[in-house]
């Protein structure tokens, strides 16, 4: 009776007439939630055997997961109206970070990706990850859909010009996902096929172009992708033995912790960008399907909110953030079992690092802000 | 100022993306079909390809090297063990600056020029990955010393090792033989996989015969390894088993007394216990120290051996070949008896020459102007010459070839141990062969004597006398007592019993008794072995000539010769003669000490036996 009472107190009513829950309340997305936990749990899991119960390595994801939950859920309480009016300045300041790194970069040697601010050190490419489908959608939702041609070249600088200044950095992996993100936002708001085939076209032609401006570690990559057997012990190796990894694996895995792959070093970088074939390998072809249901339910979650959000901004925004995120682990898995080449893309969510993280669980914040700011109209 | 706002058509735009929200969908699980796909095709349908490259990743298999079986004398006595050193290793392949490394090491260590020069030789002719001992036996302050600095040098190690000894040194030497570092040869010869582990290998002696027994089987541990290639843990461990130990007939004691009798001459001794054929002592003089080869020699140390007048590296016991001389009577006269072509009052006049018809020069006997009239006792007795001429033109060669041959003589022995010569019986069909000429009839009178082509080692003088003391019956020389397995079981080795010669008992007592009175008669050649002797001997002298034939009373000059112009000594002898215990052979080369020598081998053995 006394938690009835209290449970009462959360019932008010707001954005119309209906009772709301406790989680709506506090706009949290409970089914959203529930599946990232479980996300999370797994990665855990994985995590645990690929550091080789790295006490530490673990303490920290668990801060990563603290801090990252922790953004969510403060972005889940912005409500979208807020997210449309600031996205300009999202953007604009994103894209000052990012020269402003570039900058650094130059100054000092090799590649610079980070800003230190001192508590903590922050990637500018991963809020532009954010910032791309937030500006456009904040377009978009001022003209009508169908994009136009015309439409579509405003588009272009706002996803190209931040996409070349991380590719720049050298991060090939964020700038890719930063034209996915964009370009999701243009296949939401109805670009045209013929304007896709030709970008494609486009795109195919310039490819071989594109090599004079691929690193030479990049170019070793994209060779190793067409003949891994180029050079097994160089840039063909991480592939070999990631491939290795999943396929000793099997149907039903070595079992945690058994995976002779991670555990005696031979799989490099195997809590990072390679952990997917630790779980290939620990747990077995059924693992796997397993962790895929599991992103794939968080994606169909994500989709619903889209066809279910009340507004052009609210759905192309939520749209894009879904689609980046299967594109993501899509990435990193294909990368991994072998039919995409090397690029660094981490397993969102499972990998080690709190960077990418932040910004996936952000961005998962702001589909439970579209949820549960939702007017609650009946037709 | 305010913008015109155009009218949006709401209801359409939401059409648009949800329509594009599940085009989407449809191509994410295109997408998601082609990686699921891609799984099951590593996992599922190349899961055994991918499991083997897995395991071939990590999965060692490092043999372990089976401890060598020891080596103990008749009485247990340790006659080579295995003793655990420190020594300084180095694994070329992983070690960049050879001669860098080389000289900091040296002062860490004390290394030698003959350590270095060593090491120089063994990097030419080494298995690859396979380390290099810098120095063996290393001082506990050296092993302290290496293993604070080792981090500096890559693929330099201090390991710790069991290294074959040999507690006895030089008295062992020729039987014994020794183990040395696997050479190119015999790699090529060895099971690679039993061998995989060791680094040594039996080269002579007994070391070499009973390589197999003493070896062992090599034994594994699969070992995880990192992808460094470093070992992570041991998983399993595969038992290999160790070499058997083996016993050998030898007696450490006389082998003993027979060295330091035979020391300071060239010689060899060979004693067989005669009821079973168990060599007692074999020594052949001087010898070397074989503990020398085993850590690998120097150049310099090999040269000296190798080019020392003395030959000690010459196993003179069964690969020295002497001219019976008059050792070989008693078996020509117990032919002649045998075949009935003399009997034991046959007499010869003996008047210090021999005339062969058709034959210019007369054969002379070792005394001037002869022994007068000689019987069969007597002729062994003082080693007539005359009458053994006479009994070999009477015999004829093939009929003193066949006993020769039944005591052994002119083949290998059999004993165990390897590299033995099987001397030889001339034959008139073996003259034409080597020498391309025909056989003369003065061939047959030197052979009579035991000179001529007639050639033998000591090990089948041996033999033969511990036949003549059998009375006949024939076993096959052995080395080898017992092996004992690893539950400490003997394994006692059983002698081969040869084909008994079958002669009538009353020849065997004439020839035994005239060898009786070799020793025993005032006129023997072996008089002046020793009076009232509390065992009864019966002997054999011999003298083999070094120098062109002389005439017999230049004998007293022997002195004046150039010490290896002097004529070889031969004794062949037994005793008790009622109950043979100890059947010996005694050459020595340009020395007449054969009979002190046997002398103190009987007393001792005879004197501990009662």
């Amino acid at each position: 009776m006394i938690m009835n009472h209290y449970w009462q107190k959360f019932k008010k009513p707001a954005y119309g007439s209906r009772y709301r829950s406790f989680f709506q309340y506090i706009h949290i997305d409970v089914l959203l939630l529930i599946f990232l936990l479980l996300l999370c749990a797994s990665g855990l899991l994985i995590l645990y055997s690929s550091t080789n119960q790295n006490p530490k390595a673990m303490h920290l994801q668990f801060v990563h997961f603290g801090f990252a939950f922790g953004i969510m859920f403060v972005m889940a309480q912005i409500p979208p109206t807020t997210l449309q009016r600031t996205a300009p300045w999202v953007y604009a300041i994103g894209l000052v970070m990012l020269f402003f790194v570039l900058g650094i970069g130059h100054i000092g040697k090799g590649g610079q990706r980070w800003l230190n601010l001192g508590f903590m050190r922050f990637q500018p490419a991963e809020i532009m990850k954010l910032a791309i489908p937030l500006l456009l959608a904040w377009c978009y939702q001022k003209i009508h859909l169908p994009i136009t041609f015309k439409t579509v070249l405003l588009a272009i600088p706002i996803i190209f010009v931040p996409a070349f200044l991380t590719a720049k950095q050298p991060d090939l992996g964020t700038a890719i996902l930063l034209v996915i993100a964009g370009s999701s936002v243009l296949f939401l708001a109805g670009l045209s096929f013929q304007f896709m085939a030709a970008s494609l076209s486009l795109f195919a032609v310039l490819v071989p172009f594109s090599w004079y401006f691929l690193h030479d570690y990049q170019r070793q990559r994209v060779l190793t992708f067409f003949n891994t057997e180029r050079d097994p012990l160089g840039s063909g190796y991480h592939i070999i033995q990631s491939k290795i990894a999943i396929g000793s694996g099997g149907v039903f895995g070595k079992g945690l912790l058994n995976g002779t792959q991670s555990n005696l070093h031979f799989l490099p970088e195997h809590s990072t960008d390679f952990i997917f074939a630790v779980c290939g390998e620990e747990f077995g072809f059924v693992g796997n399907i397993i962790l895929i249901s599991l992103y794939m339910l968080i994606v169909l979650r994500g989709l619903y909110i889209t066809i279910n959000a009340q507004d052009t901004f609210s759905r192309l925004l939520a749209g894009s953030i879904t689609f980046t995120f299967f594109i993501s682990f899509f990435i990193n898995m294909g990368m991994v079992t072998g039919i995409l080449p090397v690029v660094g893309v981490p397993l969102p969510l499972v990998s080690y690092g709190g960077s990418s993280m932040v910004t996936i669980m952000a961005s998962f914040g702001i589909l439970m802000s579209i949820q549960t700011y939702r007017k609650l109209v009946t037709t | 100022m305010q913008k015109r706002i155009p009218i949006k058509n709401h209801h359409q735009e939401i059409q648009l993306i949800s329509y594009r929200t599940m085009l989407g969908l449809v191509l994410l699980f295109l997408l998601l079909a082609t990686l699921i796909c891609r799984l099951a095709y590593l996992q599922i349908y190349k899961h055994t390809v991918f499991s083997t490259l897995s395991t071939k990743n990590w999965l060692d298999l490092v043999p372990i090297e089976p401890t060598r079986g020891l080596i103990y004398d008749r009485n247990g006595i340790l006659l080579a063990e295995n003793i655990p050193v420190f020594s300084l290793d180095l694994l070329p392949y992983k070690t960049k600056d050879l001669t860098y490394t080389l000289g900091q090491l040296s002062k860490l260590a004390s290394l030698s020029e003959d350590d270095i020069s060593q090491f120089q030789k063994q990097l030419k002719q080494h298995r690859r990955f396979d380390e290099i001992p810098l120095k063996l036996r290393l001082s506990e302050e050296e092993v302290a010393r290496l293993t604070e600095n080792l981090y500096r040098f890559p693929g330099v190690v201090v390991k710790a090792r069991l290294m074959r000894s040999y507690p006895l040194e030089k008295t062992f030497s020729h039987v014994l033989g020794y183990v040395g570092r696997i050479n190119a040869q015999e790699l090529n010869q060895i099971d690679q996989i039993n061998y995989s582990a060791s680094h040594y290998i039996g080269k002579l002696g007994v070391e070499k015969f009973y390589e197999e027994a003493l070896h062992g089987q090599v034994g594994y541990e699969e070992v995880e390894n990192d992808a460094s290639g470093k070992p992570i843990r041991i998983l399993k461990e595969i038992k290999g088993s160790p070499g058997k130990n083996i016993y050998l007939t030898l007696d450490v004691k006389l082998q003993q007394v027979v060295e330091d009798s035979l020391s300071g001459h060239r010689g060899a001794v060979v004693a067989i216990q005669p009821s079973t054929g168990q060599v007692l002592a074999m020594v052949s003089e001087p010898g070397y120290d074989p503990n020398l080869f085993v850590t690998g020699i120097s150049q310099k140390s090999y040269d000296a051996l190798q080019n020392s007048e003395d030959k000690p590296l010459f196993n003179r016991a069964i690969r020295g070949l002497y001219p019976p001389a008059s050792t070989v009577k008693p078996f020509f006269a117990l032919q002649g008896l045998d075949t009935g072509i003399i009997n034991e009052d046959y007499t010869v006049q003996d008047q210090g020459t021999f005339k062969l018809h058709n034959h210019s020069r007369p054969f002379h006997d070792w005394v001037k102007f002869g022994h007068g009239t000689v019987n069969l006792s007597k002729a062994i007795i003082s080693s007539c010459d005359i009458y053994f001429y006479d009994l070999a033109t009477r015999l004829g060669i093939r009929r003193m070839d066949h006993i020769l041959e039944q005591f052994g003589f002119g083949k290998l022995s059999g004993i165990d141990i390897s590299d033995e010569l099987p001397g030889v019986v001339p034959t008139p069909e073996w003259k034409q062969q080597t020498k391309g000429q025909h056989w003369f009839e003065g061939d047959t009178i030197l052979s009579g004597i035991g000179q001529g082509y007639v050639q033998t080692t000591p090990l089948q003088l041996a033999v033969a006398t511990a036949t003549l003391a059998n009375r006949g019956k024939r076993i096959q020389p052995y080395l080898l007592l017992a092996y004992q397995s690893v539950d400490k079981k003997l394994e006692f080795n059983t002698p081969v019993v040869l084909p008994e010669l079958k002669i009538n008992d009353s020849h065997w007592d004439s020839i035994i008794k005239a060898m009786q009175d070799v020793v025993a008669h005032p006129r023997g050649t072996a008089s002046h072995y020793g009076k009232n002797l509390a065992y009864s001997i019966a002997a054999k002298t011999g003298t083999a000539q070094v120098s062109k034939r002389r005439i017999a009373d230049e004998m007293d000059k022997q002195a004046d010769l150039p010490e290896k112009l002097r004529d070889h000594h031969l004794f062949i002898a037994f005793a008790p003669v009622d109950n043979p215990q100890i059947a010996l052979a005694v050459v020595t080369e340009n020395s007449y000490v054969t009979l002190e020598v046997a002398k103190k081998i009987f007393d001792y053995y005879l004197g501990v036996k009662k």
